[in-house]
Order: structure tokens, then C-alpha cells, then sequence
């Protein structure tokens, strides 16, 4: 539970539509179609949505991810993190074993790719997937969303999954994003802010 | 509106000038943000400062951290012709404190610390802590906001090359 860590750091969105009523119940089914679903033996990621409260026993039944006026639930990235020494260790032990087979002295350059895609398969296999949860809480009245990370790999995976499960893009929050939608400028303003360039404060 | 990566990129000097403009009001105009938060008590700039300087095709980055960092490497910084690209904050309210590091860029908030909430020991206990947090990180994010509204109202006005912007350099260049 990221969001109750004594610090946290934050990425804020502008969710750009809505979805249909009743909305609790379209969420719910949207969220469930999208749930994590647990890693198999050759991929490499699964990207899903969890509950905040039950990460590992994801569950989206009734009203359990809505807390107050907003819908609390949990980006989960599940992801095989190979050691790049590892792969190197098991790719030297291959290569030599291949060297003795054929009584060469030298390994052909495909040849070694292909004993690395072989290593790496092998080890996925035996290596699990660790988890990876990013908090979220979307205020639906006020069409803002708060996600728990600022990693740049998880901010992407959110924006797809979200896009994906509820058919509504959501535009990030920097300054140029809240000067054009949040702070109400008039045309005028509005034409201004489109043509600035940087001020320098050299004298 | 612009696409967003584009506005993104064309636009990120905002975010370096809300900054540095920021770090100019902490030290200069303390009356400003007092009359945009009515219950701040006080806004510093906490334990870390970024600036970087794109005046030439390399960039410069100069790190200030630490409590008790005196700041004079980065007015120096700023006089070279830096900009600040991430803020630490430390603001409080009544008898509560926050922190946070802003980033000028992306305006994501990282360290964010807020005053202490009720623990959580059962899960009847986990809503009420949600909606206690949510509410305390409500207060660092309206803060922000506020300011960053401030500035852009200064920022698309006639006032900021006339007014401000001579202020800021006479206050980097003292």
C-alpha cells in the first residue's frame, strides 16, 4: 500500500471523459475484464489491475474499491528480473559445453545469440516474477487521478492499461497541461501562454 | 490542445521558470504566498535544490542538498543563467508539516511527506486512513497549484517582463 507509506511520490492526471452508467457497476466489470491474471512460464510481464486493500487476491466485487468519493485500486506489474550476470554465468557454462562438443576453439556470433535466447528461456522458467504494485485513486466527480509512482515505465503501463479498460485517455499533469485545462484562461490567455518562450533571467 | 508530448518538450521551460520564480517568493515576497494559502504558516525551501543550466549544447547540473545546505552555489548557479529544475519544500500549517520535492518538468512530487496519520490496525481502520491521506497530500497539491496558478496569472500578463522578471535578476544578481 504505497499510498499509506509515510512518503510517497505522485503523478497526477486529467481523466478526459467518462463512462456509463451506472458507473460503479460498468467499473467493476471493466476492472475485473482487466485484473491480473497470473504469470505463465514464457512471458516475461503481465500488466493488471489489483485491489488496493488485497494486492495478491484481487477482487472487485460490489463497491470494494470505492472509498469515500473516489475508486481506490492498484496498478500490479508483475515482471521476471533477470540478472544480467546471471545470463552471462550460464551463457559462459553453455558456450564452453558447446566448445568441448565440437572440439572447435570459437563459437560463430549467431551462434552465441541463440545460447543466449536459450539461456534467458530457461531461466524465466525457473526465475518468478516479482510484483510490482502502483496505487490509484481516481476522483470521478472531479475527473482527476492520482497514481503512486513517478517511474516513467509505470506511468506508460498506466496510460495504456487505462486507455485500454475504460475506452478514455488521461493526459498528464505538467505545467504546460494545467495551465491549458485547470486554471480557466480566457481566449486571450489563453493565445498567450501558446506563443510564450523562456524568459531569461541573465541581465 | 497540443499534442502532449510535444507541449511537453516545447514547453518545459514553464515548469524551470515556475521554480526558480518560486525559490524568488520563498526568499523575497513571503506576504504573496501568505495571502494565496491562508493557513500557511510557513513555506521554505526545504533540503534539496536542482538547477541546470542549458546556455550552452552541454547541461549543467548543480545539486545543492543537505538541512543545513546554504543556497549560495545556487544564486551562482542562477547567475550563470540556470534555471531550477527540482525544489524541495518544506511547508507548514498549524501545528502540521509537510514535505515534498517538485519537479519542474513533469511537476511530479516525489519525498512527499505528510504529517502523521492514524495507524492502521485493523481494516476497518484502512478507509479511514485512505481518505486521511488523500486529504493530507490534497492540502501539498493545492498548495502547488495555488502558486503555480499565481504565477501563470503573473506569467501571461504584461506585469512579468515589466515588473518581475527585473525583480527576480536584481534579487539573483545582489
Amino acid at each position: 500500500m504505497s499510498l499509506l507509506s509515510s512518503t510517497v511520490s505522485l503523478s497526477r492526471y486529467r481523466v478526459d471523459g467518462g463512462i456509463d452508467a451506472p458507473i460503479i457497476e460498468t467499473l467493476a466489470g471493466r476492472l475485473k475484464r482487466h485484473t491480473i491474471s497470473e504469470i505463465d512460464d514464457v512471458s516475461e510481464k503481465v500488466v493488471g489491475w489489483t485491489s488496493f486493500d488485497a494486492p495478491f487476491k484481487p477482487n472487485f466485487e460490489g463497491s470494494s474499491f470505492v472509498i469515500g468519493d473516489y475508486f481506490v485500486f492498484s496498478l500490479r506489474i508483475d515482471k521476471k528480473n533477470l540478472p544480467p550476470k546471471l545470463i552471462k554465468k550460464y551463457c559462459a557454462i553453455e558456450e564452453a559445453k558447446r566448445l568441448k562438443e565440437s572440439g572447435r576453439q570459437y563459437l560463430s556470433g549467431n551462434e552465441k545469440e541463440m545460447i543466449e535466447d536459450h539461456v534467458i528461456n530457461v531461466l524465466s522458467l525457473r526465475i518468478p516474477a516479482a510484483p510490482n504494485i502502483y496505487d490509484v485513486i481516481w476522483s470521478y466527480e472531479e475527473s482527476v487521478l492520482w497514481f503512486f509512482s513517478t517511474l516513467k515505465a509505470a506511468n506508460e503501463e498506466l496510460e495504456a492499461l487505462f486507455l485500454k479498460t475504460f475506452k478514455i485517455p488521461v493526459i498528464r499533469l505538467f505545467p504546460y497541461t494545467i495551465a491549458d485545462l485547470a486554471l480557466g484562461l480566457s481566449d486571450g490567455e489563453r493565445d498567450i501562454l501558446h506563443n510564450l518562450s523562456a524568459t531569461s533571467f541573465l541581465e | 490542445m497540443l499534442d502532449v508530448s510535444v507541449s511537453y518538450n516545447r514547453y518545459k521551460f514553464i515548469g524551470y521558470e515556475f521554480l526558480t520564480w518560486l525559490w524568488f517568493v520563498v526568499e523575497k515576497d513571503q506576504v504573496r504566498i501568505r495571502k494565496l494559502h491562508e493557513e500557511l504558516l510557513s513555506l521554505d525551501i526545504g533540503n534539496r535544490i536542482v538547477l541546470e543550466n542549458r546556455q550552452r549544447d552541454a547541461v549543467e547540473t548543480v545539486t545543492i542538498k543537505g538541512d543545513d545546505a546554504g543556497l549560495e552555489e545556487g544564486l551562482l548557479a542562477l547567475r550563470k543563467g540556470a534555471v531550477v529544475s527540482e525544489i524541495n519544500l518544506a511547508y507548514k500549517s498549524g501545528e502540521q508539516e509537510w514535505s515534498f520535492t517538485l519537479k519542474a518538468e513533469s511537476f511530479h512530487m516525489t519525498s512527499l511527506k505528510c504529517p502523521s496519520a492514524g495507524s492502521v490496525e485493523t481494516e476497518e481502520d484502512v478507509e479511514g486512513a485512505v481518505l486521511e491521506k488523500i486529504y493530507l497530500c490534497g492540502k501539498a497539491t493545492q498548495l502547488t497549484d495555488s502558486l503555480f496558478e499565481s504565477f501563470m496569472k503573473l506569467r501571461l500578463s504584461g506585469e512579468w517582463s515589466k515588473k518581475v522578471v527585473p525583480l527576480v535578476r536584481e534579487w539573483i544578481h545582489a
